[in-house]
């Protein structure tokens, strides 16, 4: 693959005095849609957005190695830069700007409160090694967010460690693993996965070295009980499955699949992903699940950042609890103490450089401390109920893929667009001109052309009434054989659908010099 | 509750929409037994801001701002000030609360970040390629291993005793549950390590660091090089970015993957965490990399836009085939980590890394005046090992009574060895005053 510049088109240069044929303005800005070059096309030599005192003259103690002779990073001062990301944030779809019902993913409010705490400088500039005596305060903050975590899942220990979900998907097969392991049980090569399983529990068995087997669903959406049971075996590991499922679904055999599971000798991993729907309603421990892991980034509302970074803390049940991974607080003699390290114990090595994401530590505790109890009862009853009620307003004109009660999140499928020529891409496509950002679309896998809707708990009803209106008309329109509307959405985006397979076919995955473009295209 | 929008009406309304007759009704397919009656108990009732804000303030304050007090603390995580417009940029609720950029339409703005951020961490590295950030240094080191292994078909990797042992461990932690080997040599304070003698033909990858834990900089021109004539690849890491700016880039030294911690730029040292690793590598391995990739396309109209691509790397297309499992990354974090290189600019990042090695040479010349101290390292960045006639962990705890951080005790990285060894790291945020006094407290702890 080459790297080069393709010299796409941008914008019209400014100032050509053409009228841009798509925007119908010189510029190609559309009002407060204004076109933004890259960053590495606004430089100037020698310009910068900070002022930095002069350097001590010493010499040089480099070492072996040459300084070097330039990065090649463009120069733009503080306004400059300032512009630049405000534009390109007027860019994005965002939770504070609208609906965002992105199933499985927990769209939320993110309160800006949670923000304030973690910037606090006793949070926010305290060094990961700095002497225990200076950081009692976060590890009493850490301390609180266990507590709390536990008491909300039943479970008897939990690991802060992990990153985001996948990151704690890792550690829960690890221990699983650590586990069977200690009971000198070699013979257990394969994990279970639901057919409706995110893509990351397949991913992490198989990183974790398992073979992955799929178990079918039943034709209500939940897992096949008795297909489960007839893979169970001492070959058999563990179990991972999301609950409630990617489907918006409750398990209802739970009891029994835990007790199968056990009765096999496996352990269960719940993929808690979608834990918003009975925090503090339900504890996962009564279920007779193993290890969890939790999204603070979904649950407990710490932002998505578009794209990160999440924190994935796992809890464990008794059977696991001595399987975590270093670090961990615990409590001693003069204050809060912290373990770094593995030692000869069953607790194995490190996930990561240091303690976890604190920073979202603090945000999700600040996030259950102003629910409290009663805040997460009625959040996740709302969260529920907010999801049935799009479901009962869509279902006359939808295809519902499986029979109420849903949980926190609604699955239709294409079966209502047959026939119609409009595709669940184009669906979302739409609505994208409606103001919305779409739903999950193609997941869950085990429906034809999924559609998965999660309204979550902060949304008002004249919000979601808004958008079943609007979806309403969509799907009218859809039937009434227009579909050149849809294959044309969106129309009043920063840009029009984008051109994927030629992405994939011949990447370009950075800006490169226009020197050395010119010398590529050359070759 | 502040937070929820429904009223009691609406409530009543939305359960006759769905025809149910309460909330606990919707709950029903919850074995009966494992639903609670009420609010869970243990846990206290709803709080206003205000006493939230004093409950997390107590704790916070129960802290020593690292920015209260000298600080000399690096080993993997580095003080550095940070312009106020990254903090302001990155509180932009459009950044802030977006999601994964699924639909581009509605994404560009952040599909435009990334590959900014993509196209800087290349340049700053050295290195053809970078992806859209992994969580951090250490998982991104694990990730480059096992990267590695896939190119190589080979499952042997050997860790420089001059890697972070944190890396190391994240990295054994992985070679033990995944199913390969690494060799981690012993800590090498003083390099001299023969990293190539342990290379045969079932090594997947060497991996070193730059400058190393204990600071020292070196050029691994010719061990990568020798590794590549042995079908290994070389991964430099990479722990304190801000180097990048004045050193020869692992790139130009041949380097097949870069694994890096990119805290250093825009973002705080939150006692860990959340921080942004950086994984750059050289062209032929792009459809090998973990993560998330943003590429170059067109819209319907013909104009230059972006998307995410080479999905087919990833679990959410692949499952059990994915290069990595890993989903969400560091996507804010990356944003802090571009604004403050861009505010840098060329000039900028010349300048700041200048300065942080200027202000290490007088803190180094200062420390090595303080009777029985002894400066390990001929050559370094902005930080630094030296070498203590007293214990180094008690000489720390003696410093921070004196409202002094400084450094952390090799031993706290290495339990049990090197006792008497203490990093040092300085950097633009400390004042002469600072150096200063740290040097009159340790010698006043040491006499």
């Amino acid at each position: 693959m080459s790297m080069n510049n393709q010299g796409r088109p941008s914008a019209i240069p400014a100032n050509s005095g053409a009228f841009d044929g798509v925007t119908g303005t010189v510029t190609g800005n559309r009002g407060l849609q204004i076109e933004e070059p890259l960053i590495f096309e606004q430089d100037s030599a020698g310009r910068t957005g900070v002022d930095l005192p002069d350097v001590p003259k010493v010499a040089s103690r480099l070492g072996a190695v040459k300084p070097r002779a330039k990065v090649g990073l463009p120069g733009l001062a503080e306004p400059q830069v300032v512009r630049h990301y405000t534009r390109l944030s007027q860019k994005n779809y965002a939770i504070d700007s609208g609906f965002y019902p992105l199933g499985s993913c927990t769209m939320k409010h993110n309160p800006r409160l949670n923000e304030k705490m973690a910037r606090l400088p006793g949070f926010s500039d305290v060094h990961p090694m700095q002497p225990v005596s200076t950081v009692q305060g976060a590890l009493e903050l850490m301390d609180q967010l266990a507590y709390w975590l536990k008491t909300l899942t039943g479970m008897a220990a939990v690991t802060l460690a992990p990153a985001a979900g996948a990151h704690g998907e890792m550690c829960g097969i690890m221990a699983i693993r650590a586990a069977h392991e200690a009971k000198g049980d070699s013979g257990r090569t394969k994990i279970l996965v639901p057919e409706s399983a995110h893509g990351t529990n397949p991913a992490t068995a198989a990183a974790c070295g398992y073979s992955v087997d799929a178990i079918p669903a039943t034709a209500d959406g939940r897992v096949d009980l008795e297909a489960l049971k007839a893979k169970l075996g001492p070959d058999v590991a563990g179990l991972m499955l999301t609950n409630p499922n990617t489907c918006g679904l409750f398990e209802r055999d739970i009891i029994a699949i835990a007790e199968a599971v056990h009765a096999a000798g496996a352990y269960f991993y719940c993929d808690g992903a979608n834990f918003n729907a009975i925090v503090g309603r339900v504890r996962p421990a009564d279920l007779g699940i193993d290890v969890m892991h939790i999204n603070l980034h979904k649950t407990f509302s710490t932002p998505h950042g578009g794209g990160g970074p999440g924190s994935g803390p796992v809890v464990f049940a008794e059977s696991l609890a001595p399987y975590i991974p270093v670090p961990y607080v615990t409590h001693g003699k003069d204050g809060f103490a912290l373990v770094e390290n593995a030692g000869e114990g069953p607790a194995f090595g490190r996930m990561k450089a240091f303690h976890g994401q604190m920073g979202m530590f603090v945000r999700a505790l600040s996030y259950m401390l102003s629910h409290g109890a009663d805040g997460l009862w009625q959040a996740s009853g709302d969260a529920v109920l907010n999801a049935n009620y799009v479901m009962a307003r869509l279902e006359d004109v939808m295809t519902a893929s499986f029979e109420g009660p849903c949980m926190h999140e609604c699955l239709f499928d294409d079966r209502f667009l047959k026939g119609t020529g409009v595709t669940t891409l184009d669906m979302a496509k739409a609505l994208i001109d409606e103001g919305f950002h779409p739903m999950t679309m193609y997941f869950p896998l085990v429906v034809h052309g999924a559609l998965l809707i999660e309204p979550t708990e902060t949304e008002s009803k004249a919000s979601l009434d808004q958008f079943v209106d609007a979806l309403r008309a969509l799907a009218e329109r859809a039937k009434s054989g227009d579909v050149a509307y849809f294959q044309a959405a969106p129309r009043l985006t920063p840009r029009r659908r984008l051109d994927e397979t030629a992405a994939a076919r011949k990447p370009v995955l950075r800006w490169t010099p226009p020197v050395v473009a010119e010398a590529v295209a050359a070759e | 509750m502040r937070y929820l929008p429904l009223t009691e009406a609406d409530r009543q309304s939305m359960l006759e929409a769905i025809r149910a007759t309460s909330v606990e009704d919707l709950f029903r397919d919850v074995p009966k037994a494992a639903r609670l009656a009420g609010p869970i108990g243990g846990l206290p009732n709803h709080m206003g801001e205000l006493e939230v804000e004093r409950l997390l303030g107590s704790m916070a304050a129960k802290n020593l701002p690292a920015g209260s007090v000298p600080s000399f603390l690096g080993a993997g995580a580095y003080r550095h000030h940070v312009p106020a417009t990254v903090d302001h940029l990155v509180q932009r609720g459009e950044f802030l609360t977006a999601y994964t950029p699924y639909q581009p339409e509605v994404s560009q703005g952040t599909l435009q970040v990334l590959f900014e951020f993509q196209t800087q961490v290349a340049l700053l590295t050295g290195m053809d390629v970078a992806n859209a950030s992994m969580y951090d240094g250490a998982t991104s080191c694990a990730e480059a291993v096992m990267m590695a292994n896939r190119v190589t078909r080979r499952k042997k990797a050997i860790l420089s005793g001059g890697l972070h042992p944190h890396y190391r461990d994240v990295t054994t932690t992985d070679a033990r549950f995944i199913g390969f080997e690494a060799v981690a040599l012993p800590a090498a304070p003083t390099g001299g390590e023969d990293l190539l003698a342990l290379v045969d033909d079932k090594t997947s990858c060497v991996v070193v660091q730059n400058p190393d834990v204990f600071g020292h900089v070196r050029d691994y021109t010719d061990l990568a090089a020798a590794c590549q004539a042995k079908g290994a690849l070389l991964i430099v890491v990479v722990t304190e970015a801000l180097s990048l700016g004045l050193l020869t880039p692992p790139g130009d030294m041949g380097a097949d993957i870069v694994a890096a911690e990119g805290q250093s730029f825009g973002n705080a040292l939150n006692f860990g965490g959340p921080y942004v690793g950086l994984f750059a590598v050289k062209d032929k391995y792009v459809r090998q990399m973990p993560g998330r990739l943003c590429g170059e396309t067109v819209d319907a109209d013909g104009r230059r836009g972006f998307v995410l691509t080479l999905s087919t790397r990833e679990q959410h297309i692949r499952r059990e085939k994915a290069t990595s499992n890993i989903c969400t990354n560091s996507g804010l974090c990356a944003l802090a980590f571009s604004i403050h290189v861009s505010l840098l600019g060329e000039a900028g990042i010349t300048q700041l890394a200048q300065l942080n090695h200027a202000k290490a040479v007088q803190m180094a010349d200062k420390l090595a005046a303080v009777p029985g101290v002894q400066v390990l390292n001929d050559g370094f960045f902005n930080e630094f090992t030296v070498k203590l006639p007293k214990p180094a962990a008690a000489v720390v705890e003696e410093l921070a009574k004196r409202r002094i951080l400084g450094g952390v005790p090799v031993s706290r990285l290495y339990p049990g060895e090197m006792e008497d060894l203490l990093l040092v790291a300085v950097t633009e945020t400390n004042t002469d005053a600072d150096m200063d006094a740290f040097a009159v407290a340790l010698t006043e702890v040491l006499a």
